[in-house]
């Protein structure tokens, strides 16, 4: 499945080259059709995450003070975990800032 | 162009009279204003830590001075008004009626630094009644590329001071108060309480939780801004349903996430767009005009020119503060403990100062220096990231940046020779974490050099440069 994945608010720097959109293939678990949130962040956590992952994932969910946005919408109005994406989905991870 | 006609031809003679009659009551405006402010300069020259609000500095506009005595209506604009704010009285949209909301209207913007700049100096502009500011540092150098309300004469003055300065200097006729010192749990009811709108423009985390809960407990919109590096975030919190800070977020991040300015470092403009966005927004739920950002978060991406608007949740009922079952009372307000709870300092200036070391691993910037003046063998590894080390490094300094240490071990063992190796940064944390490292590899007379180039600028060398 293709989604684009962009990392913002400080996130990009724990991975690799610190780049902010990726255009990523994820598969699907075997005998199972479709990909949640939850199987993105694991496969993000294995694949993009270069360091410090306890930055990202705390548990079998993102860390506190990181919005997760589907297609422009935050996913506690999706789904959270649960929430099923789709081909060519837009997916955003970002770190609250708290300068000024 | 708007050049002002003056008629002098006889048959005007009445409009020049009311005319000078208009200056007149305007001149005993502003002597009053000045010995106002010349009275609380004398009484407030005590500074303490935490904002006072002074008895004669609330943030009342009733007196009517702004609106025309003789006037049609007792709601009319003056002509004075009238001509300064023509051109937003020619929009459809906003006109006399939003113009009128504005000027009745009292906002309260909570900090004065890159995102405050903006903020006040439009609030002033545009005729709100009344500005409150609350900041309790003072100006500073390395401030002015971003805090544009300040200027070099302000340098070593109160944030506020300045900032009140500028606005009076924009608009006079708008009433400017200032709450100079740290807003904080004991004194943030009595001063919010006073304003409609509260701009959330403070540098961090527990700073937001704080302004956050003091909204909902008084039901205040709050316009909440953001920006580090060359990113920004902005949205407003407890306005017609939207979430409150701790619905979106209610565990507080590890305070290894919460980067600073003073660290991470931020591009002057960055704040500037987040802080016009912020006063736009004060400025549309002041004169109830438009959509208000609330329910949805503005994502600003500099370096990509990118702006993105999503959509948030919308407020949680289990929200401890804002929630249906939420018994978050004033009192409990005034007890909390938000930097406990973040883990994080309200104020750079309260920043702890890290020990992981003993004190056999440690040198003073002093030692280091005789060090240096008996040319003793030794190999000085300064240990920030490159793009810093860039900015200024001591002589005969080796940069290998903390992150890389590990792969580049080694290189320093080849490079050291039995040498005394000591260890320095910018300002004496990050070395120490190095040299923790260092003696769990083996490197054991690896030293820490105490407060890093900093202690070097504050008590050897004061021409070297600080950032
Ligand atoms: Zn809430």
């Amino acid at each position: 499945m293709r989604l684009t994945l962009e990392f913002g608010g400080g996130l990009e720097l724990l991975l690799k080259e610190s780049v902010k959109l990726h255009q990523v293939d994820v598969t699907q678990k075997s005998g199972e059709d479709k990909v949640t949130m939850r199987d993105l962040l694991s496969w993000v956590k294995g694949n993009l995450i270069k360091e410090r992952p306890e930055m990202f994932i705390k548990g079998d969910s993102v860390r506190p003070g990181v919005l997760v946005l589907i297609n422009d919408c935050d996913w506690e109005l999706c789904g959270n975990l649960d929430a099923e994406l789709e081909e060519k989905d837009m997916i955003v991870f970002i770190s609250t800032l708290h300068g000024g | 162009m708007a050049a002002q006609v003056i008629r002098t031809d006889g048959a005007t003679s009445d409009w020049i009279h009311g005319e000078i009659q208009r200056l007149k009551l305007e001149k005993e405006q502003l002597e009053n204003r000045i010995s106002a402010l010349e009275s609380q300069l004398h009484t407030s020259t005590s500074s303490s830590p935490v904002a006072k609000i002074e008895e004669n500095s609330s943030c009342s506009i009733t007196d009517g001075s702004t609106f025309c005595a003789n006037g049609s209506s007792a709601n009319a604009l003056s002509a004075e008004m009238i001509y300064r704010y023509s051109r937003q009285l020619l929009l459809p949209d906003f006109g006399v009626e939003g113009q009128r909301k504005l000027s009745q209207s009292r906002v309260l913007v909570i900090g004065a630094g890159g995102l405050g700049s903006p903020v006040a100096m439009y609030l002033a502009s545009c005729g709100v009644g009344c500005i409150g500011i609350v900041d309790g540092d003072t100006v500073e150098l390395n401030n002015l590329h971003r805090q544009i309300i300040h200027t070099e004469a302000y340098v070593g003055k109160p944030k506020v001071q300045s900032a009140a300065a500028a606005c009076h200097a924009i608009n006079s006729s708008v009433k400017v108060v200032e709450h100079q010192g740290l807003l904080h749990p004991s004194n943030a009811l009595k001063i919010v309480n006073q304003y409609d709108v509260v701009v959330d423009a403070t540098d961090n985390l527990p700073s937001r939780y704080m302004i956050s809960d003091c909204c909902v407990v008084l039901q205040k919109p709050l316009v909440s801004g953001a920006a580090l590096g060359l990113e920004g975030q902005l949205t407003v919190y407890n306005h017609k349903g939207s979430p409150c800070y701790r619905c979106l977020f209610p565990t507080p991040p590890p305070s290894a996430a919460c980067q600073r300015c003073s660290d991470s470092g931020v591009l002057g403009v960055v704040p500037g767009v987040i802080g016009c966005m912020q006063a736009l927004e004060a400025i549309k739920i002041a004169a109830d005009v438009g959509e208000p950002l609330s329910g949805r978060m503005l994502l600003f991406d500099a370096l990509s020119a990118r702006i993105r608007i999503v959509k948030l949740r919308g407020r949680s009922s289990a929200c401890t503060i804002c929630g249906e079952n939420s018994s978050f009372t004033k009192e409990e307000f005034e007890r909390f403990d938000y930097e406990n709870f973040t883990q994080s300092p309200m104020s750079d200036r309260t920043r702890p100062k890290l020990s992981l070391l003993p004190e056999s691993a440690r040198i003073t910037i002093k030692e280091y220096k005789e060090v240096l003046d008996k040319s003793e063998r030794h190999t000085l590894l300064d240990v920030r990231p490159v793009h810093q080390f860039k900015i200024t490094s001591l002589p005969n300094s080796v940069n290998i940046p903390l992150t890389d240490l590990e792969k580049e071990l080694p290189k320093l063992g080849s490079m050291l020779n039995d040498s005394s190796l000591y260890v320095i940064c910018r300002r004496g944390n990050t070395s120490q974490t190095a040299v923790q490292l260092l003696h769990q590899k083996g490197f054991f007379s690896a030293k820490d050099i105490i407060g890093g180039l900093e202690s070097w600028a504050q008590e050897i060398d004061p021409k070297f440069p600080i950032y």
